[in-house]
């Protein structure tokens, strides 16, 4: 009873101004209020605890590291002047883009093995294959630096028998680097294999035939159909893995944690031994901000392909 | 001049047909030869943790072939499962990954039907400003997140800063995002004619919800789900930076921090952690592949 009074009233309120139309007028002002309360949990949380820690990471890289006093852009002329951050800023280029191409190329070689085999075989190497993406990356970062083990290397120990010596996988600057992409571009390819995968499937057979009728070798299949067919796949997944790996901090901080001689550092451990083990928060938030442009511009080349690929569909 | 342009394509056809054949067999078994190599290379780290798994110290540190078990033993195994705090480990890393995911699907699942449904003011942007959210890594945040930590516990006088539950707060940044895009894109593909019957029925967009969207948009939610339990199952950096004694860590960073005492490795431990911290993704991964699948290239193909 009580329900229908206070309906009632609100009824009568919303509906006074104007009464023609009021019912429909009602039925939006219901409806945007309900998506407000819909919304609500996700808007709060992506701007208390995204949006708001953003910004609060460019006030916290201007202070000094006391945290008491304003330096303006003290920081990052400080850094500048590092050797160690001009080296970070270059291994952090040479990993992402060396890691994502191999990462790219791996995972269409192996799409198109898996899409050459018939039906339910595929589906088991699929699974086999995409193993390296479903184990938590600590874990599996932790079997590599086994693997990698200086004294019981199980990698040197098979390379002797073919008269390789000892590799010091992790010791010397080359093989940490070499090591490093290795490890991602082994966790990061089975990504590349699903979505290339999904994109083969997607590539209308007829257009197979059609070149094959017309004298096509494979690699003018592969250049002038898949390639154009899957090109906006093929972009959203490099630019998204290019953000993923720039900002890579497992792998990293398992395998090195920065060293030999900070020669392995990427932005997001270094931040994390500035920030937090030498507890210089606000040049740590200011080396973590470096990876901001990066990203923009990999987010705003995303955004337009993803919202391209939603017309088109 | 036409009638011999097809009879000479006639017996040329024929042979093309049989080279194509010819070709196809062989390309499967050059791909299934590469494949057994790719297969290799991606399985061969899961396996050497199997491997040592089974390994005493013992023959851990012999010089005999890393890649056999010659005396096979549990005792990591047990040694690790009666260890009260691996166990914790396990259990804070449940407990996290659990509660996280209940938040995730509270907080994306409404939201993602009023952005799919509900046109509103701003709701479009807000649909891209999800997706970009879910561009921003962690390795971004977690120096303002642990600071905003600090400032709010001395403000307040409540532990936040080495406190597992912190983390149930900080998870759903990762997770929400993600999820909430993804039920857009399965909320969208739902015919309208479905829910339009429905409100003539005189359901309110609650029960709209309830009874249409989320029965029919079951697949996605499980893809949704799965998501989150992964991402906040192998989550390493926060927990990293957010806690430090050893009855608040997580499984990752218990592994990583307890195991390796100074440079003592004991490796037969760390890869039996490390393959039972794998378990519950791979087990899941086994039994729901295809949501899992389905979940992992929905990101990029719906919306």
């Amino acid at each position: 009873m009580a329900d229908v009074v206070v309906e009632q009233g609100r009824l009568a309120r919303v509906a006074s101004p104007h009464r023609k139309g009021a019912n429909l007028r009602n039925v939006l002002g219901r409806k945007s209020t309900v998506a407000f309360f819909l919304t609500l949990p996700l808007i709060l949380l992506i701007f208390l605890l995204v949006l708001y820690p953003a910004f609060y990471s460019l006030y916290l890289a201007t202070l000094n590291k006391a945290m008491t006093k304003f330096v303006g852009l003290g920081n990052f002329t400080f850094l500048f002047k590092r050797e160690t951050f001009w080296m970070v800023v270059k291994q952090s280029c040479i990993f992402a883009v060396t890691a994502v191409i191999f990462k790219a190329l791996i995972g269409f070689i192996v799409a198109h093995f898996v899409h050459n085999i018939p039906g339910k075989k595929q589906r088991k190497w699929r699974g086999m294959l995409l193993v390296p993406w479903v184990i938590p990356p600590a874990m599996s970062t932790l079997a590599w630096l086994w693997l990698f083990d200086p004294s019981y290397s199980a990698f040197n120990y098979t390379l002797s028998f073919f008269g390789v010596g000892p590799i010091p996988w992790l010791g010397n600057t080359f093989w940490a680097r070499f090591s490093i992409i290795l490890v991602n571009v082994w966790y990061g390819a089975p990504f590349f294999l699903i979505m290339y995968l999904a994109a083969l499937k997607s590539v209308p057979d007829q257009l197979y035939e059609a070149a094959a009728i017309d004298g096509a070798n494979w690699w003018q299949r592969i250049w002038f159909i898949t390639l154009p067919m899957m090109r906006n796949i093929i972009a959203i997944t490099t630019l998204f893995s290019l953000i993923v790996t720039f900002a890579n901090f497992d792998i990293v901080r398992i395998l090195t944690s920065g060293g030999p001689l900070d020669t392995t550092h990427l932005f997001a451990t270094w931040a994390f031994q500035v920030g937090i083990q030498s507890s210089d928060i606000p040049l740590g938030a200011c080396v973590s901000l470096f990876m901001v442009p990066i990203l923009a511009v990999a987010a705003i080349f995303i955004l337009r392909d993803v919202s391209k690929r939603g017309n088109e569909a | 001049m036409s009638t011999l342009a097809i009879d000479k394509a006639g017996p040329s056809r024929k042979v093309r047909y049989g080279s194509m054949s010819r070709d196809r067999t062989w390309a499967l078994r050059w791909s299934y030869f590469f494949l057994v190599l790719f297969a290799i290379f991606f399985l061969t780290p899961p396996i050497y943790m199997l491997i040592t798994s089974l390994k005493g110290s013992a023959e851990i540190s012999a010089a005999t072939n890393p890649w056999w078990v010659f005396h096979p033993t549990l005792s990591n195994y047990v040694e690790l499962l009666t260890s009260n705090q691996f166990l914790r480990f396990f259990w804070n890393s449940s407990i996290i990954s659990i509660t996280v995911v209940i938040v995730t699907m509270l907080i994306s699942v409404p939201a993602a039907f009023a952005l799919a449904r509900m046109k509103f003011w701003g709701s479009a942007t807000l649909a891209t400003g999800v997706f970009l959210t879910y561009l921003i890594p962690d390795s971004l945040l977690f120096i303002p997140l642990f600071k905003m930590l600090a400032v709010i516990q001395e403000f307040t006088g409540i532990t936040l800063l080495n406190r597992w539950y912190v983390l149930v707060f900080i998870y759903p940044t990762l997770t929400v995002p993600f999820c909430t895009w993804i039920m857009i894109g399965y909320f969208a593909s739902i015919p309208k004619e479905l829910d339009e019957a429905a409100i003539i029925d005189g359901a309110s967009w609650l029960q709209t919800l309830l009874r249409i969207f989320i029965p029919v948009a079951l697949p996605g939610l499980i893809a949704a789900t799965i998501f989150a339990f992964t991402v906040s199952w192998a989550q390493f950096l926060y927990p990293l930076v957010f806690t430090t004694s050893v009855d608040q860590l997580v499984l990752p960073v218990g592994i990583t921090t307890t195991l390796i005492k100074g440079d003592v490795f004991n490796w037969g431990q760390i890869m039996t952690g490390a393959l039972l911290g794998a378990a519950p993704p791979l087990i899941i991964y086994a039994f729901l592949m295809d949501y899992y699948i389905a979940g992992l290239t929905a990101g990029a193909t719906k919306g």
